[in-house]
């Protein structure tokens, strides 16, 4: 797709500016993924699947819930359960639907090194380009959310869209029309921010404490939120990440520590053809080969081709 | 001074360690420039002499392996020259009158000068370094192993060992060219008597026996 899309902000290995950064008037999209509201009955699986034309390979019943057992290059968004024993005794049954978080600041474009592989349009949307994208697995070193995977097959690297292809049109993303309980919901980030804030408060009176939304601030605020039971333990729901930013060796290994590699690398050239123009070369002289024929003739015997460990080490008086 | 006295005529490397060090050579050239296009936006274009970017993602472990298996076994015959000695320390010290081409005020030196020996232990610590961090990170065959947060460290090690191993080539690239009939000895094996006597004069002697040292008829 390359930039027939105007309306890209980020492109991935590109250090000149994409065409999107000129406005964003529209404001952004977002999915609110409500935890409390999941039966977990995998509709929107099925609908990713069926939309996206993708067929995982049939596993193995292991005896979890969780089916697959985990993301894949044809599995883009998975429910993982949780089975939770509050502090009361009660069990309660976490179900979090898992996948691409759509991170305002991605750590998958941030490490991705060609040119165009990821993208992030100004709706907030961060989106592979598959015909970009050499396979070398560096947005999965990115992600703080482990959730890019590569083909087995092609060896690309695929996660879930959130529908941009839908979205560009105006339709909602597949998931969102298969979910029976209002679950899912798409719109733009603010509205979904009010609605989260609605449900938010609805399960504080009935007793949850701690709910909350999930929109972490670490990625600067992600396009796929929770609304949690437990928004201040995150990490109940299956291990999603309490704290989530793109990891200080990923901003080692990708931030200003490249050109400044370049230009030392450039540098070191430099050094050495200024070397060579103010000092220059270190040659040989008459003299030198006149002392180096004197000492081989005060030598006790000339060997001069032989090679070096060839004979015993000299015995010095 | 006749051309005949010129000639080069001691033997500095066999015919075998020549190939070694030029496979070695080749090895790093493709290694260094299909990583390059992986290391930063501005070289991405590298990748085209590979045959795109999947292609260089898929050839450089390959060329970086085969540069390491070629590297061992000059490793291995060179190792026993290459050890530091007190006069390198001296050597190092003095590296002014080295740079500034002022050998008469430097210790003696034998096969290998300390430059040439500090070289040689980097290439060995970047090559360990760039292939256990390779391998963390080769995605296709190994990467399934380790946990993200060995491959993002993994990464991190590549990508430094590969640029401290950049710059030390290039480093000893311009020394061959700067000490003037090196790159002969690389090429046709031989050096002159004064190539050695003034560059290595510790290694003249002990494969002539020219035993006492000389001042220069100077
Ligand atoms: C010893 C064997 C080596 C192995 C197994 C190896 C493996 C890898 C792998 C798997 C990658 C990621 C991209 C890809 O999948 O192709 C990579 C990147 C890279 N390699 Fe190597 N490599 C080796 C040696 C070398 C050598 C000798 C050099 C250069 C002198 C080098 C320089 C680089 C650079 C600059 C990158 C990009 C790093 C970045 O993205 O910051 N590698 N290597
Ligand atoms: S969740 Fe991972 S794959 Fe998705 S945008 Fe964030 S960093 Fe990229």
């Amino acid at each position: 797709m390359a930039l027939q899309s105007l309306d890209i902000v980020r492109r991935s290995a590109t250090t000149t500016a994409p065409p999107g950064v000129r406005a964003a008037y529209t404001g952004t999209v977002a999915k609110l993924i409500d935890t409390t509201k999941c039966i977990g009955c995998k509709a929107c699986q099925v609908a990713c699947m069926e939309w996206n034309d993708l067929r995982d390979e049939i596993g193995s019943n292991v005896g979890v819930y969780e089916n697959p057992g985990d993301l894949s290059s044809e599995s883009w968004t998975l429910m993982r359960f949780t089975e939770y024993e509050n502090p009361k005794g009660d069990l309660e049954w976490l179900i979090r639907k898992d996948g691409c978080m759509h991170c305002a600041d991605p750590g998958c474009l941030k490490a991705c090194p060609a040119p165009g592989a990821i993208v992030q349009y100004s709706n907030g949307i961060v989106d592979f380009h598959e015909e970009n994208c050499i396979g070398c697995g560096y947005c999965i070193a990115g992600c703080p959310f482990d959730i890019p995977r590569i083909s087995k097959r092609d060896h690309k690297a695929y996660k879930c869209t959130l529908c941009s292809d839908r979205v560009a049109v105006g339709l909602e993303p597949a998931c969102i029309k298969a979910c029976p309980t209002g679950a899912l919901v798409f719109g733009t980030k603010e509205d979904m921010q009010q609605h989260a804030a609605e449900r938010v408060e609805d399960l504080k009176s009935r007793g949850f404490e701690q709910a909350g939304l999930y929109d972490p601030p670490g990625v600067g605020g992600t396009h796929v939120m929770y609304v949690l039971h437990h928004a201040d333990r995150p990490e109940l729901y299956a291990g999603l990440a309490a704290d989530p930013h793109i990891s200080s060796l990923v901003g080692l290994w990708k931030g200003v520590s490249k050109p400044i590699a370049l230009a030392a690398m450039a540098f070191t050239v430099l050094a050495g053809f200024f070397h060579f123009v103010r000092v220059g070369r270190n040659e040989i002289d008459e003299r030198d080969e006149a002392a180096a024929r004197q000492a081989l003739e005060a030598a006790p015997q000339r060997n001069a081709s032989q090679r070096p460990g060839a004979q015993p080490p000299e015995k010095r008086p | 001074m006749s051309d005949s006295e010129r000639r080069p005529t001691l033997a500095r490397y066999s015919s075998g360690e020549r190939t070694n060090h030029w496979l070695i050579a080749l090895g790093f050239v493709l290694a260094a420039l299909s990583g390059l296009a992986l290391f930063h936006p501005a070289l991405f274009w590298l990748g085209e002499l590979f045959g795109g970017g999947p292609w260089t993602r898929v050839l450089h472990p390959f060329i970086g392996l085969f540069m390491l298996i070629v590297f061992l076994p000059l490793a291995a015959s060179l190792w026993g020259d290459n050890r530091m000695q007190a006069a390198d320390w001296q050597w190092l010290r003095r590296w002014k009158d080295v740079v500034n081409n002022r050998e008469e005020h430097l210790p003696e030196v034998g096969r290998y000068n300390a430059g040439q020996k500090l070289l040689f232990f980097v290439l060995g610590a970047c090559m360990i370094g760039l292939l256990l961090s390779g391998l963390v990170i080769w995605r296709a065959y190994f990467s399934l192993y380790f946990s993200i947060g060995v491959i993002r460290l993994a990464s991190v090690v590549h990508a430094v060992c590969a640029f401290v191993l950049i710059c030390a080539i290039l480093l000893h690239i311009y020394a061959a060219i700067w000490v003037k009939g090196s790159l002969h000895a690389m090429l046709r094996g031989t050096v002159t008597p004064g190539w050695a006597w003034k560059h290595h004069r510790a290694w003249f002697r002990q494969i002539t026996h020219a035993a006492h040292p000389r001042t220069r008829p100077d």
